[in-house]
């Protein structure tokens, strides 16, 4: 029986990828997902875990190390942040491109400049239209337990895409919380050793990564394109699965006190706990208001946001990264094409906060749940489409 | 490819664009790229075979003969063999189509 400790979320996650028997380890150290990388490499040192774990000179070597892995049918992990996951970025298609189920902790974090080690979006946002199925974690437990599925997910015949379980920089990865650890009998259980499709071996030779001439290039694209589409319908039975023999439940989307309101915020990771805490004291003062949680953001969960939407007509979404010179951030974006598209009538808005590792509290969520009940200024015009949370103007 | 890639429909690709068959790039006919023509001047050539080892898509074979000429199903046109044959034994003819 698996018994609940205090422990560093980045030893789980490494800790959760021994658990995974992973066969190939690849990693560049970066900030903050150094405690990963380096308690894996002193897991394979000690010979607690067989495998091989490559030393690479970058994380654009780590990612094709991982690639080359992959093919030739070994489990294959690996994790980065931030820069590191820029400098790896085209590998990034090439992985999902030739199907490779890799699995990879992002630990998220603020892109230069200005130079900023601390957590944000901005990583992730940039690698979210990679192919990589996408998972988000609200905690530690979320974040052992996510990874765990991502491989049986990844592996599946019906999926065969590279998966990345998004943690917050330092507000996940360097916290002690108290998590249940699994035992290896559990997860040999539920995670079948991976049975590749293909295969790179001298016995049997394929060719992996051809040319695709323009008669073929689309459909190739296309092909993919269903794969990471139709892989929902995968990483719904192996939530299920999962929380049938775990008993923590996960579903793509959740959500929290949303049946005693029509305002909802709409956010990714770890700030959706603050979120929690927030709607808690709201709660107290007699005012409500709603979370939808997206654990899934590749591919979009659109059917089960629009269900989550029904009804509501407040709704802000919540995001840690600039747009860089888009109309909104890319998840307002998104959403507000499954608005228009499902014909929802909703008030939506766009706040950013958290960037570059700026604490948000609860309180501050709070005083977004007033700005969004504030009567509008129609007179004063707006700088912007969004609102900068907490910028000293 | 068991049929011309033109015709083939997105599900009918393997997982990945994977090819299984082994060598099936001979199906794939690249001599019309070409402009010019590598032509052997037997008097000068002394069968060292040079050509054969730097042509990049293997294109030149040897004859029975022993001499070396090129396969213009394959052939691009680069020059490589020209330029690395020491006896300047090879010609780069230009060709019209």
């Amino acid at each position: 029986m698996s018994i609940k400790k205090g422990i560093e979320v980045s030893i789980a996650v490494a800790d959760a990828a021994k658990l995974a028997r992973v066969e190939v380890v690849a990693a560049y150290p970066i900030t903050p997902q150094t405690h990963i990388v380096e308690h894996l490499s002193e897991i394979v040192a000690n010979g607690d875990l067989d495998a091989a774990y490559i030393n690479v000179e970058s994380e654009h070597s780590a990612m094709s190390a991982c690639c080359g892995a992959s093919a030739t049918g070994a489990r294959t992990f690996t994790s980065t942040s931030s820069q590191g996951m820029e400098l790896m970025h085209e590998i990034l298609f090439i992985a999902s491109g030739m199907r490779l189920p890799i699995v990879m902790a992002a630990v998220n974090r603020a892109l230069s400049s200005p130079l900023s080690i601390w957590g944000d979006h901005s990583d992730i946002m940039a690698a979210r239209d990679t192919g990589w199925i996408m998972l988000f974690c609200e905690n530690g437990q979320e974040v052992v337990d996510s990874t765990i599925m991502a491989f049986r997910i990844a592996e599946d015949r019906k999926v065969l895409l590279p998966v990345m379980v998004n943690l917050d920089g330092f507000s996940l990865s360097h916290v002690i919380e108290p998590i249940e650890m699994p035992t290896q009998e559990e997860v040999d259980k539920f995670l079948p050793p991976y049975d590749p499709l293909y295969t790179l071996h001298p016995d049997k030779p394929v060719t992996m990564g051809a040319y695709g001439m323009p008669e073929l290039y689309t459909e190739a694209k296309y092909a993919q394109e269903m794969a990471i589409a139709q892989s929902k319908d995968t990483i719904i039975k192996v939530m299920d699965k999962f929380s049938k023999q775990f008993g923590r439940n996960y579903k793509p989307v959740e959500t929290y006190n949303t049946d005693n309101t029509d305002t909802v915020f709409i956010a990714l990771g770890s700030i959706n706990e603050n979120i929690k805490t927030a709607i808690d004291g709201l709660k107290e003062k007699g005012k409500e208001l709603g979370l939808i949680s997206l654990r899934l953001f590749r591919p979009f969960p659109e059917e089960e946001l629009v269900s989550a939407l029904k009804g509501k007509n407040k709704v802000a979404v919540i995001e840690r990264v600039m747009p860089g010179g888009a109309s909104n951030g890319p998840l307002f974006n998104e959403i507000a094409s499954v608005v228009l598209r499902n014909g929802l009538n909703i008030q939506l808005e766009n706040y950013i906060l958290g960037l570059g590792g700026r604490d948000v509290v609860p309180e501050e969520f709070q005083r977004i749940f007033e700005i969004l009940h504030s009567p509008k200024k129609k007179t004063q015009k707006k700088e912007n489409n969004f609102q900068v949370i907490g910028v000293r103007s | 490819m068991a049929k011309p890639m033109e015709q083939y429909k997105w599900h009918e690709l393997n997982v990945g664009c994977v090819i299984e068959e082994v060598g099936n790039a001979l199906e794939y006919k690249t001599g019309d790229w070409r402009s010019s023509k590598p032509v052997w001047d037997e008097e000068k050539c002394t069968k060292c075979g040079l050509c054969w080892l730097f042509c990049p898509d293997a294109a030149i074979y040897q004859k029975d003969s022993g001499y070396y000429t090129a396969n213009l199903d394959y052939c691009k046109g680069c020059g490589i063999c020209a330029k690395e044959c020491k006896p300047v034994a090879i010609m780069m003819v230009e060709e019209e189509r």
